[in-house]
């Protein structure tokens, strides 16, 4: 049997990433990642230790609740929850698409961009009730 | 002549569909939690220590906790090691970082133990 010639034509080569304009899906796609990466290293830490500081005893209790009232404190958790609201809804998103509920490339731009814009929105709304 | 079997890469995946399916079990257990413990402060409206102290004395929520710990360990494994067969290349540095991975989870796991039993 004769295989044909592999023909191989000249494609431009342009990985160059920052100056890719990356379409919304990719950024969430990303971000997920980037969210799920923070969580892993900085978010389950952060949790365990605040679980275990507050169940220490009513006075451990308080301080942590002072503790958690501090600005820096409130920015780094509020960029913590930002990270938990998109990993969460950009995970929902996968799990819709793999019941094929919005696949095509239409829905699929919309849902991504909501996902996105939604965890910023979610994020500013915690902001404003703790400020 | 090298199987297909035999070829397999040693820090590859190897359970591609068994892990994705996981993946996606795993997220459904932590979002049934997360509307769980949602759900508890809601109903107290709002919290003070010792109701937050009362739910972590009760055996049921302890276990619901640690099972959600075990699913977040399952699920942020697949995760990472995704993210460290995608970027690192050279398989000692990611077979180093898939072995910190493992152990920080394992640590993880020591910690909620601690903090639900100890």
């Amino acid at each position: 049997m004769s295989t044909p010639p592999r023909v191989v034509k000249a494609r431009p080569v342009y990985l160059d990433l920052p100056r890719i304009r990356q379409p919304i899906p990719a950024i969430t796609s990303i971000l997920h990642r980037i969210s799920g990466a923070i969580l892993f290293v900085v978010g389950v830490p952060a949790l365990l230790w605040g679980v275990q500081a507050s169940l220490a005893s009513p006075e451990a209790y308080d301080a942590f609740r002072a503790f958690m009232a501090r600005p820096l404190v409130k920015l780094v958790s509020l960029g913590l929850l930002w990270a938990l609201f998109h990993h969460l809804l950009a995970g929902l998103r996968h799990l819709f698409m793999d019941v094929h509920v919005g696949l095509d490339l239409g829905p699929a731009r919309q849902t991504a961009t909501a996902a996105t814009i939604a965890a910023v929105l979610l994020t500013l709304v915690v902001a404003i009730r703790i400020w | 002549m090298v199987s297909a079997t035999q070829r397999k890469h040693l820090v590859g995946a190897h359970y591609g569909l068994a892990d994705w399916l996981a993946q996606r079990l795993t997220a459904v257990l932590m979002i049934l939690y997360t509307l769980l413990v949602l759900g508890i402060v809601l109903w107290h409206g709002g919290l003070d220590h010792a109701t937050w102290r009362a739910l972590f004395d009760d055996n049921v929520f302890r276990v619901a906790t640690f099972l959600f710990m075990v699913s977040l360990a399952y699920h942020a494994w697949v995760g990472m090691r995704n993210i460290a067969m995608d970027y690192v290349k050279p398989i000692a540095i990611r077979l180093s970082l898939q072995t910190a991975f493992i152990a920080l989870l394992i640590a993880y796991l020591g910690w909620t133990i601690g903090v639900l039993w100890g």
